[in-house]
């Protein structure tokens, strides 16, 4: 159930991150961070470029291996061999990215529908409807993703991450190329869609424009400038 | 995830139907030739029927077995009648049974012949009786099918081989057998007895005439100059020969063609050279046909590459999205493995499509008794060697797809 409030469960947070290292050769990116989001909370996370946000989200989203330290999803470890993380995040996390949002061959409502297929959840056109109608596309729902503009593509993305459910909806630096209407329609919809859903929102970005849609922050800080 | 590939094939629709097409192509020529080339051999085999030797007018050896014993060529000329009493006084012949050619019925030969010929391909009745009398004839299962004959009724034969030539309207003949279906020559015959063919030309015989020995036998005539002249001595076309012994096979062929004006053509030799000239044509083009095919799995090869490539991006976000690897992979082996199938199936119905046609077209093909639509076993293994070049084609970028970092494809195409 998406609306799980009653339950001991969602008291506890969905993200916890302990201790977390993590270095590229001998470059270290990320030093003994830790954090802990709650249930329905949304979150940005800041800080200059090359700062590590992507590389923190690609360790949450088990796309690169955790080391040093854990991060937990929903209680679960996001640890262990590849494949292992892979159905963590199939099971409780969506993704969208700035550019990379649909498969190109698949129509708007296919996107939704392999998505939905692909987190393992039953095949539900109903939802795809309610959703696409949510983002404001049910009037393109047959349209190819080319023939999308980019704020049309933007809420399509939206949708498709939130069709599977996702405890934790991470997006990675979702606006930067939009204008001012643009990232506030984007803000509103992520935040919006994602209280209605129940989902925790965290958003990697050096966008200040979305701080005043997220006021809580999590600043991330160059380990390199720390050290000069 | 096949809802996936058919989405990516119908996304480069292009690139996608030349492959197919590719495919197609080479399986089409290949299921050609497989057909033709196992048809033939069999049919040849079938038809052959244990004859060891055919005797006949000297001329061409190749043509005096195709004309008379796969009703395939024109005859080389006509022998004496005299040569059947002759060759089954021999004692190492088992067996002599004498064909008389030279007319046709709606383009179906009319043969001469006696009923043991019949028996040759283990012929059995659907309807009525063997002919007993001169003018009664039965006809072959084909034959009945095409020209919708029924028993006792009346047809006159036309002469030539082929159909639309003269009639022999004083001399008609009537229905008394239907023949069932063999699978062989008879099929497509209307057998009637050897005296029957004289009194259809006007040639007139006597009791005495199957003994007596002619002295006038012209090798170079031929059976049609015969047309409607009357006073003409009774001749056969050719004598169909079954040995008692193996010995026979060595002193009855030298004999013939030794101490007499006529020829003996060993069938096994003849086909076998026939098949032998067949097989060098095919085998080149057979050899065409599976480079034809190479360049189909090389094309996918290249297009799932250059696709895996492009879509790099999109293969990550598929993998972000929940996809798994073996997915992914599959989705991948999916898409050459759909071009395969779909150009086997093509190619299938474009190489039968192309006989059926063929055989609409051509007489000979027609007389040669290829059915187009009969499947045969080494099709499957056409098949299954196209769909292994294609899985062939497709592992590598469907490995290539398979290995990539995520993280690092991720952070290469944002
Ligand atoms: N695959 C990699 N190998 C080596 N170093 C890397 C790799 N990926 C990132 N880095 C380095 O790690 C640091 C953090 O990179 P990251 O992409 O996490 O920064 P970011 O905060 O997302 O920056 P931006 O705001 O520009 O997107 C950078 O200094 C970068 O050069
Ligand atoms: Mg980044």
């Amino acid at each position: 159930m998406a609306d799980a409030a009653g339950t001991p469960e969602a008291a506890a947070p969905v993200l916890v991150i302990a201790g977390l290292r993590h270095d590229y050769g001998s470059a270290a990116v990320l030093r003994d961070f830790s954090f802990s989001a709650a249930c329905g909370q949304h979150s940005l996370l800041l800080g200059p470029s090359g700062s590590g946000k992507t590389t923190l989200i690609n360790l949450i989203a088990g796309l690169l291996a955790v080391r040093h330290g854990s991060i937990r999803i929903a209680g679960e470890l996001m640890a262990g061999t590849p494949a292992a993380r892979d159905d963590l995040r199939r099971r409780r996390i969506g993704i969208i990215f700035q550019t990379l949002r649909l498969v190109e061959a698949l129509s708007v409502t296919a996107n939704l529908r392999l998505a939905q297929k692909l987190a393992g959840r039953a095949p539900d056109e109903a939802e795809i409807a309610r959703l696409l109608d949510e983002v404001g596309l049910a009037h393109r729902a047959g349209a190819r993703p080319r023939a999308l503009s980019q704020g049309e593509a933007q809420r399509a993305a939206v949708a498709r991450a939130l069709v599977g459910r996702p405890d934790l909806l991470i997006a990675d630096e979702p606006t930067s190329a939009l204008d001012d209407a643009n990232a506030e329609r984007i803000a509103r919809l992520l935040v919006g869609t994602a209280d209605a859903h129940g989902s925790t929102l965290l958003i990697a970005t050096h966008d200040a424009r979305l701080k005043a849609h997220i006021p809580h922050a999590l600043v991330l800080t160059p380990i390199a400038a720390e050290a000069a | 995830m096949l809802g996936l590939a058919i989405a990516y094939l119908r996304d480069r629709a292009l690139t996608t139907f030349l492959n197919v097409l590719l495919l197609a192509l080479a399986v089409a020529t290949l299921a050609i030739l497989l057909l033709f080339s196992s048809q033939i051999g069999t049919r040849f085999e079938r038809d052959a029927a244990g004859v060891e030797l055919v005797v006949g007018a000297k001329g061409s050896p190749l043509q005096l077995i195709l004309s008379s014993l796969y009703q395939i060529d024109a005859p080389t000329g006509n022998i004496p009648l005299a040569s059947l009493a002759f060759l089954r006084s021999n004692r190492a012949v088992a067996q002599a049974i004498p064909l008389a050619l030279g007319d046709q019925f709606q383009g179906f030969r009319i043969v001469g012949t006696e009923p043991a010929y019949a028996d040759l391909y283990g012929a059995e009745f659907a309807e009525g009786r063997m002919f007993a009398d001169a003018q009664e004839a039965v006809i072959g299962a084909e034959v009945a099918r095409a020209t919708g004959m029924g028993l006792g009724q009346r047809f006159v034969g036309s002469h030539g081989l082929s159909a639309g030539e003269t009639e022999h309207d004083h001399a008609p003949f009537m229905a008394v057998g239907i023949l069932q279906p063999t699978g062989t020559v008879i099929d497509r015959l209307v057998l009637v007895d050897v005296p029957s063919i004289w009194d259809a030309h006007g040639i007139h015989y006597g009791e005495e005439a199957a003994g007596e020995e002619h002295a006038r036998h012209d090798e170079h005539e031929s059976h049609q100059e015969h047309a409607g002249e009357a006073g003409m001595t009774p001749e056969i076309t050719a004598v169909l020969v079954k040995y008692r012994s193996a010995f026979g096979a060595v002193s009855v062929p030298g004999m013939i063609n030794r101490q007499t004006d006529m020829q003996a053509a060993v069938p096994a030799v003849e086909t076998a050279r026939l098949l032998g000239l067949l097989g060098a044509g095919v085998e080149g083009a057979r050899i065409f046909a599976w480079l034809l095919a190479a360049t189909g799995g090389l094309s996918i090869f290249v297009a799932l590459l250059q696709a895996a490539n492009a879509r790099e991006g999109e293969l990550a976000l598929l993998r972000v999205m929940g996809a798994t690897r073996a997915q992914l992979f599959g989705t991948i082996v999916m898409e050459a493995l759909l071009i395969a199938v779909v150009g086997c199936a093509l190619g299938l119905l474009l190489g039968h499509g192309a006989l059926a046609l063929a055989m609409g077209a051509s007489d000979t093909l027609r007389e040669v008794g290829i059915s187009a639509w009969l499947l045969h076993p080494g099709e499957l293994a056409i098949v299954a060697a196209v769909l292994g070049i294609a899985l062939s084609a497709a592992l590598i970028p469907a490995l290539r797809v398979v290995r990539t970092d995520l993280a690092v494809t991720l952070a290469r195409t944002r």
